[in-house]
């Protein structure tokens, strides 16, 4: 689904960002993006969605370039570090962005907007509340409603849940996996977070900086569904250590 | 809820210190002797307003409604033009500096030429007005529509917005807080440019300004007549504050949702 071949972006001779950069991901899959503050993980996902262009190398999803595979009609979707509603707009119209953008009906966005709703756990009762009366997890959920009311086919994620309380992570990790699950998006989740990392994905990148660059790619071998008890067990533990070890040679 | 003890602390206590003012006033006027044209006394200025009335108010109605006019002229044009700005950088580089001259050049020089031009009376000052009131909103409108979070254009753009929808979906309403900000300062100043206006560009005769009276009163040395001009020009100017202030809070209460 999304395939990059020495994908590479400096913005002058002296800063090279991301350095051949060769990745593959299927079609449905879950990868993570893994990698130490500034080693340009974020600006690969804004490759994948085609806000930016690569200097060198080919980036294409879905067999097109990134920017005409957007206006197809299942499109990419982008969940950011911070919520980043529109504080004029309620939860609802907020959900309806896309849509809106996309020049859909308001008639027709409304089983849109119920579906996203109810499958990021918010109510009726949260529809037309504005965001600075939502907290900070809410807000998160509103923008992953937001994000997933198109249906996306490529879902990007830039650690949306850093700035969150651990159990909330957590819990919104798990919710995350469900909805995965039912919808099927080809999901690329970056983090610096270890254990949120192999805790989602099938496949963890590991990154290294200056430049952006792929050190390795650790299979995480966990069934699906995958429950909070994992993190409790041993294997899941072993696996973390080693991830963090490979990290740990490269912020050295 | 406040207590009435604090209602009466925030209320009673500028009025007690606005008597003390007056007293103070009374009293240094006749332990220092000072003759009536130097500091008149605060009856003799309460008289003067008080007999005088009907012009004092004709002239606060006459000065504010120039700067109203002035005012309201500053948000549509330079509302219009933080548009052209945000829409094209070659306006916007080629342009920005003259707006900045808008903000420079001394009032009082450029006023005795828009009365060369545009002659004396009512529209002159609503123009002089206007030219000192344009900035503060051209600066603020176009800080408004161009300062947008990144993310935000980032995610218009994932999701192919066309360039209108970018404009009046994110960066108009993003400017509104800017641009209430803008309209505070751009009020006042309107309210200040009507009157120096009107030391160049009053009427005399019939009806009068405030501007006017602040001049007739220096001139002939009416100065309970200027005290009270005086006085009713700090009035207007924290009326029409407190207006703008009022409109401001409720649009960023009621429909912005800050």
């Amino acid at each position: 689904m999304i395939q990059l071949q020495n994908a590479s972006l400096s913005y002058d001779l002296a800063t090279q960002v991301l350095d051949k950069i060769t990745l593959s991901v299927g079609r449905g899959e879950f990868v993570s993006l893994l990698g130490p503050s500034g080693c340009g993980k974020s600006t690969l996902l804004r490759l994948i969605a085609g806000l930016v262009e690569p200097s060198h190398g080919q980036l294409t999803v879905g067999g097109q370039p990134a920017r005409r595979f957007r206006q197809t009609s299942n499109g990419i979707s982008l969940v950011f570090q911070e919520p980043r509603l529109l504080p004029w707009r309620n939860v609802t119209r907020n959900i309806a962005l896309p849509l809106e953008l996309s020049r859909v009906d308001r008639a027709d966005q409304q089983a849109f907007i119920e579906a996203s709703l109810e499958l990021i756990g918010l109510g009726p009762q949260d529809a037309a509340k504005y965001p600075r009366m939502l907290s900070g997890g809410m807000r998160m959920r509103v923008a992953l409603a937001r994000a997933l009311v198109t249906k996306p086919s490529v879902l990007l994620l830039d650690e949306p849940f850093s700035a969150l309380d651990e159990l909330l992570r957590q819990q919104l990790n798990e919710e995350l996996l469900r909805i995965w699950r039912e919808r099927a998006p080809t999901t690329v989740f970056v983090t610096h977070n270890v254990s949120e990392a192999i805790f989602l994905s099938q496949r963890v990148v590991v990154m290294a900086d200056h430049p952006g660059r792929i050190k390795a790619t650790v299979d995480v071998p966990f069934e699906y569904p995958r429950s909070h008890t994992l993190r409790a067990t041993r294997e899941f533990a072993t696996l973390v250590g080693e991830v963090s070890d490979l990290l740990r040679v490269e912020t050295t | 809820m406040k207590s009435v003890r604090e209602i009466a602390l925030v209320v009673l206590s500028p009025i007690a210190f606005f008597l003390l003012v007056i007293l103070v006033w009374q009293l240094t006027k006749q332990i220092g002797q000072i003759p009536p044209y130097v500091l008149p006394s605060p009856i003799a200025v309460g008289r003067t307003a008080w007999t005088g009335r009907s012009v004092l108010c004709g002239a606060v109605a006459l000065t504010g409604a120039a700067a109203l006019c002035g005012f309201a002229a500053s948000l549509i044009v330079g509302t219009l033009i933080a548009f052209s700005f945000s829409f094209s950088r070659f306006v916007k580089a080629s342009c920005y500096p003259y707006a900045i001259f808008l903000q420079t050049v001394p009032i009082v020089a450029i006023a005795p030429l828009i009365v060369v031009w545009f002659g004396y009376g009512f529209q002159s000052v609503a123009l002089i007005a206007f030219i000192i009131s344009l900035f503060p909103i051209i600066t603020n409108a176009t800080t408004g529509l161009t300062n947008v979070d990144r993310d935000l254009v980032d995610l218009f753009e994932l999701h192919n917005a066309n360039r209108w929808q970018v404009l009046f979906k994110l960066r108009v309403p993003a400017a509104v807080p800017y641009l209430v900000t803008g309209a505070r300062v751009s009020s006042g100043m309107a309210v200040i440019g009507a009157i120096v206006g009107e030391f160049f560009a009053g009427y005399g005769g019939v009806r009068s300004g405030l501007g006017f009276l602040i001049v007739d009163g220096t001139n002939n040395l009416k100065t309970d007549q200027l005290f009270a001009a005086v006085i009713a020009s700090t009035a207007l100017g924290m009326a029409v504050f407190a207006v703008v202030n009022i409109v401001g809070a409720t649009v960023l209460a009621r429909w912005y949702h800050a």
